[in-house]
Order: structure tokens, then sequence, then C-alpha cells
């Protein structure tokens, strides 16, 4: 039932463009993208079971091989996006070690030095990146309607090969390694290994995004892959429900939104309001939005109650 | 000595970047290490003192006692409220944590922006520490040498306390054994209350103190929460020691590690971190997993 729903929910995204303005329609795309790296997030996150703030990391690497590439006068677009997937994938195994062997919050902060080494370089390494100034690509489609559909349709596909990925034995692999890591040691499975490939496979993702960025924005700088990217990336994951890859896409592209919208509507307030939304979130939405259980919507609504909350914490 | 000379500024000033670390960062590794708390608003701790003596200073001493009050106070004030609007999250849930810490972070600095304005706020120390002084032929800021003394003094306070007295025997329990700990009687939520209120006052100490050393402003809270989660990280949990020795050489990379190697020292923060978590991430998985 809920994978019938998705073909109108595809169809509207693809009909968007024509009802919104362009600025809108590149706004909405570059939400796109930013939904697809919270895919990667949500693979490694949720699936994987290691929680991570430097997906940043790959989607800049993507991003600058992609702008590079377009510097350098390859306007093929499925090349950049290949080359993109394989600096984010190559990157990825190149960190893996770090990674793959730790758990938990550790992985959490292992990722933030990853993410922050990234910025840094990005910042410094001037002949490659442009350094803080950024660096400008000359656009490879011309109308944002058209930069929109296919940032749709690129987005669409991987997402999907995800799904698909997920529902094969590879997944279960990957959840059971989540669930009962020692049984799965026990029983010779090599975990170290199924996590290195979907730690490189979320580089790969991330790194499309980053070559979908430049498509959309035709403008990288390090100041897209800031430490408030990679925590919006996250807590946007944890609000769509980590587990799900679809509610993940939609938490992202939502917080971003927030974001963004509420910046323009109360200047100086977003902070407040995004600030409220997440503490909101964390009560209501322990799982996420995809992990609620909307039967149970009266019940959860009651104990989190300010009331509620209060005999709670009298009695504890 | 003759060589070394240029460096003896930066090398000073690492030691009062990494001493101010330290206290900030005492307070995170015990939020962490014995209320199992990953708190992303510690660093809006920090902002809370510091924005307070950005407001009560006003150049004289009378000032100082009643800002260290009033920081210190509001900060552990907003420790205690944080411990509990985090009673409802399940003990090491620390995406939930993350989530509700870092809203409450953003609000909090927006509060405070309102509050201050956005622009990073100029701190009046009193003006006879508000002056260069000799020190073997250079000339250094009075107040940081001040700071150096009474950042050491509170390190050795904050090593006795949790070596020496009663409460510090509990926190080192709370670490190795919580659920012994409250097989014993002690109350775990008070524990826990108590812990995010002296970690919150530690974090307003160090803002009040070191207002004028990193000084209120927008970025304040981040900065001051990415640096000392990399010396958590860094010094492990399991030592005042271990936490002093990282806060240093934090400090010192980033003042005479910039004067050295102004190309290389940037990176050195975050490779550090990045290599040692990973070295132990086996041995800090067990120590973390209790935590």
């Amino acid at each position: 039932m809920k994978r019938l729903l998705l073909v109108p929910a595809v169809a509207f995204a693809a009909a968007l463009p024509w009802l919104v303005d362009d600025y809108t329609t590149a706004t909405l795309a570059r939400l796109l993208v930013l939904g697809l790296v919270g895919v990667s997030v949500a693979l490694l996150t949720g699936v994987t079971g290691l929680p991570t703030l430097g997906q940043t990391a790959p989607f800049a690497a993507g991003a600058y091989a992609a702008a590079q590439l377009g510097l350098h006068d390859v306007a093929n677009e499925p090349v950049r996006l290949l080359a993109a997937a394989g600096v984010g994938a190559a990157f990825a195994l190149l960190t893996a070690p770090l990674v793959v062997y730790a758990r938990g919050v550790i992985v959490l902060m292992i990722t933030l030095a990853i993410g922050e080494l990234a910025i840094t370089v990005a910042s410094r390494w001037k002949s490659v990146t442009g350094g803080t100034d950024g660096l400008i690509a000359a656009p490879t489609l011309d109308t944002d309607r058209a930069r929109y559909l296919y940032t749709l349709a690129v987005v669409v596909v991987l997402v999907a090969l995800v799904l698909l990925a997920l529902r094969s034995p590879a997944g279960l692999l990957l959840r059971a390694s989540r669930d009962d890591e020692a049984r799965m040691r026990a029983s010779g499975h090599p975990v170290t290994a199924y996590l290195t490939g979907a730690y490189a496979a979320a580089g790969g993702i991330a790194g499309v995004g980053g070559a979908l960025l430049v498509t959309t924005q035709q403008y990288v700088s390090p100041a897209d892959f800031s430490f408030d990217t990679a925590a919006l990336l996250l807590l946007g994951v944890v609000i769509g429900g980590a587990g799900s890859m679809l509610g993940a896409a939609a938490g992202t592209a939502f917080v971003f939104a927030a974001r963004d919208w509420l910046s323009g509507l109360l200047p100086g307030h977003a902070p407040l309001l995004l600030g409220a939304l997440f503490v909101v979130t964390a009560y209501l939405l322990p799982r996420g939005v995809a992990g609620f259980d909307w039967r149970r919507l009266g019940r959860a609504a009651r104990a989190a109650s300010p009331g509620a909350m209060r005999r709670r914490n009298q009695e504890a | 000595m003759g060589e070394l000379d240029p460096y003896l500024i930066p090398a000073l000033d690492g030691v009062a970047y990494g001493l101010l670390l330290f206290v900030v960062a005492a307070g995170l590794v015990l939020s962490f290490g014995v209320a199992g708390i990953l708190n992303l608003a510690h660093g809006t701790l920090y902002a809370i003192g510091a924005y307070v003596a950005a407001w009560l200073a006003d150049g004289g001493w009378a000032a100082v006692p009643l800002a260290l009050v009033a920081g210190v106070v509001a900060a552990a004030a907003a420790g205690t409220a944080l411990a509990g609007l985090l009673t409802p999250v399940r003990r090491g849930d620390h995406l939930t944590q993350a989530l509700l810490t870092f809203g409450l972070a953003l609000a909090g600095g927006s509060l405070l922006v309102s509050a201050f304005g956005p622009d990073d706020l100029p701190v009046r120390v009193p003006a006879a520490l508000d002056r260069p002084i000799d020190l073997a032929g250079h000339s250094y800021a009075a107040y940081r040498l001040v700071f150096i003394v009474v950042a050491a003094v509170i390190a050795v306070g904050l090593y006795l306390a949790v070596t020496r007295t009663r409460a510090g025997m509990l926190v080192r329990a709370a670490v190795d054994d919580p659920q012994m700990v409250a097989c014993l009687g002690v109350n775990p939520t008070r524990v826990r209350v108590g812990v995010l209120a002296v970690s919150g006052a530690l974090a307003g100490l160090a803002g009040v103190l070191g207002a004028p050393i990193i000084g209120p402003g927008p970025t304040t809270a981040a900065t001051v929460l990415l640096l000392s989660l990399v010396v958590v990280v860094l010094g492990g949990l399991n030592s005042v020691g271990g936490t002093l020795l990282a806060a240093l050489a934090v400090g010192e990379i980033q003042t005479l590690g910039v004067a050295l190697l102004p190309t290389a020292a940037p990176f050195l923060l975050y490779a550090a971190m990045a290599l040692i978590l990973a070295a132990r991430a086996q041995g800090l998985l067990r120590r973390w997993s209790t935590a």
C-alpha cells in the first residue's frame, strides 16, 4: 500500500516545476540533493548502526570532483556523476579503517573529526577547491526546470536502488550485523567487511549528491559542508526515522526547507524555532516520523503532555 | 634560549587556552562519563557565562565576584534545567539526546543573540589587569597571566575534589559501575541532576573567566563545543590528568602549532582526534558502553 503511494508522489514531484516559479524549483532541487545525502546518512546511522556526522566529507569530495571536471570542460553529466560516485566511495574506503572498528558515539566523534578535516582541506587546498571563495561551475543544463528534473530522476533511481539493496540478502546481513554482531561473527560472517562495503556505498551516494549539488547551484564552497550541515543532516535523518530511507530523505529535506523558509519568514529567529522543532521531535517521536505507530497517536500525545512528564519526573 | 624566544608568547597563550579548555571539558567529561549524556548544549552553557561577564564587567573589581557568582549560577541553573528536560530520554539513547540538546543549543543561542545582539561583545577586565606587563623581554597581557594562575588553582581543586572527597568517589564509582552505585542506595536521579548542575557550573565558570580569551558572540558556543569534544576524546574518560594533558595539547596546537607549522596546524587537531579514536576504538568501546 505504502509502495503504491510512491508512484503518484513521484509523478507529483515531476509536475512541480510547472506549478511553482523558477526560484522555488531551484530550491527544491537543492532539497532533493540534501535528501539524497540524508539517505546515505540513514544507511549508516539506521541500517548499519554507525551514526555519522561525517557524510559531508564524501559529499564535498564528490562536489569538488564534479566541479573540477566542469572546469576541464567535461560537460557530460553521467561522466561527472560516475566520477563523483567513484571519488566519494574512494574517500570512504580510505577513511573506512578509522570508522568500521568503532561503534556508537565513538563513530559519531570520529566522523565529526573526518568532516572537520574535510572542511579544512576544502578551505586550504586553493588550487583544487578555490579555498573559501569556492568554485563556479558552468551550467550543463540550461533551465532550473531541467536541472530539477534531472536531479529528481537521479535521486529517484538511486533511492530505488538502495531500497532494493536493503530488501536483498545484503540488507539483511547489514541489519543482522547491527542487531547481533557477536552472533554474526560467531557464524563466520566478516562483519567488518560488510560495514566497509556499506560505508563505501554511502560514500558513493554522498559523492553523487555532491555532483548534483554542483549541477543545481553551479557553485560550491566549504560553507556547503559545514558542521551545521552535518548536524542538520543527522537531525533530519533522526526526525524522519533513521531506519527508513524515504523517511530520512523527507526528514532531511524538511529540516533544510524549514531552516531556509523560517530564516526568510522571521529573520534572526529561525534557529529558535528549528531548535524548538528538534526538542518537540525528541519527545514525541523518539524513533522518527517513519518509525511512529500512528494508531498510538492519541496515547503518545497524552504520555508526552507536560502533565504526564511532570508526573514521570516526580516518580523518577 | 635565543631561538626559542619568539615562541614563548604563543606557548604561554597555549597554556592559557589549554587551561580554559580544561575547565570547560571537565564539565563535558562529567556529563558524558557519569550521567551518560552527550550534551551538545555544553558550549551554550559556556556562552551564558561569557555573556554574563560581558554584561556585568565594567572594569572595576567589584564586578568580578558579581559576574562570577551570576555566571556560575545562571549556567548551573541551565544545566539543571537540561537534566530535567532530558529525564524522559532513555539512558544511552545518544541520538535522541543529541537531537534534544542540539535543539536546545540552537534555541538557546538564538535567545542569547536576541538578548545581547548579533555582534561579538567586548569584555572589560579590571583596569589593573588591562595592561601589558614585561615578561622576559616580551610584553604580555596581565589578565592572561592571572588567568593561568586562577585556572591552575581550579584544575588542582578539581583534581582534589575528584580524588579526595566523597562526592568525587561517587563520581568515579558512577563512571565504573552505575548500577552498583544505585544498589548502594545512591539515587541515580540525584547523581544525574547534580552532575549536570556541576557540569553547567564549570562551563559557566570557564565562560566568565575565559570571556576575555574566547569572547561571547554568535559562534562562541560552537567553537567551545567542538574544541571541548576534541579534548574529551583525546583525554579519554578515565582521568582528570588525561583531560588536562589533552586540553593543554589542544591549546598548544591552536597557538604554538599555528606559529610553528602554519600549514599543518589546522589539520593536526582533528587528525589526532580521528587517529587516536580509531586506534583505541576497542579499548574505549568497553569503557564508553558502560558510560
